[in-house]
């Protein structure tokens, strides 16, 4: 087994962390990263950078099927406005991971607890 | 002056998204409703449009910085379909309201824990 390859007992884990982001997110339309994030750092011990940037990279698969399904089945994806809107936000995500480097891990987790009360204010508010 | 501000509120979602590893969707639903008059359905289904392009571009700078497991995204990724269909039937069964309460407290909790997390670790 390659170093930091996941055991096969470990898959589960994952398994279940992309089965509840997929609940979230078909429940409230918030992303799977508000579920996948702390569950890496709290089931895997893994750091904030490698736990955020691994979400990353499950939300573009969780997204696709999203995007997809709403685009594919209902043509409710107003493809000009996104793809737009989608230039700004690419130049954050850019910013916005440049930063995170430069930042104490214990900074991002701050940051994310803020990011989860802001959500559970909302949710409650609603 | 409507379109400046989604500019700007899309900008904040991106850097949202690299500095804390979520899409980003949390600020396109609003910017996509409150000033481009999208309706929720429309929007939330633009913003995914959005989140996938988003999170590519931040899982490649990620990766560069030697932030990724490939492998473990994927098999997340790939589970949450069924996710989702489990989610739909909850809706169904459970009211909006006693899952947003729940969804809440679970989202105070995990904040509680990586707090403590964060504080214990020096």
């Amino acid at each position: 087994m390659p170093a930091g390859a996941t055991p096969d007992h470990a898959i589960w884990k994952l398994a279940a962390i992309g089965t509840l982001a997929g609940v979230f997110s078909g429940l409230f339309g918030v992303g799977g990263g508000t579920i996948i994030v702390p569950l890496l750092i709290f089931w895997f011990g893994y750091g904030e950078r490698l736990a955020t940037g691994t979400s990353l990279a499950a939300i573009v698969v969780i997204g696709l099927f999203g995007a997809l399904a709403q685009g594919g089945f209902y043509g409710n994806v107003h493809v000009a406005t996104g793809l737009l809107l989608a230039i700004p936000a690419v130049l954050g995500v850019v910013i916005g991971t440049a930063i995170q480097q430069r930042i104490s891990q214990r900074a991002v987790s701050y940051l994310f607890a803020l990011l989860l009360v802001a959500i559970a204010v909302e949710l409650i508010l609603s | 002056m409507n379109e400046l501000l989604a500019v700007l509120i899309c900008l904040a979602g991106g850097m949202t998204g690299g500095l804390v590893g979520v899409g980003g969707g949390v600020l396109f639903v609003p910017a996509l409703t409150v000033f481009l008059g999208l309706g929720q359905v429309e929007a939330e289904s633009t913003s995914l449009l959005m989140i996938v392009v988003v999170a590519l571009v931040g899982a490649y700078r990620q990766n560069g910085y030697g932030n990724v497991r490939l492998r473990e995204a994927l098999i997340v990724g790939a589970l949450s379909p069924l996710g989702v269909i489990v989610g739909v039937g909850l809706a169904n069964h459970v009211s909006e309201r006693a899952l947003q309460l729940a969804f809440a407290a679970l989202a105070l909790f995990m904040a509680a824990q990586l707090v403590r997390r964060a504080r214990s670790t020096t």
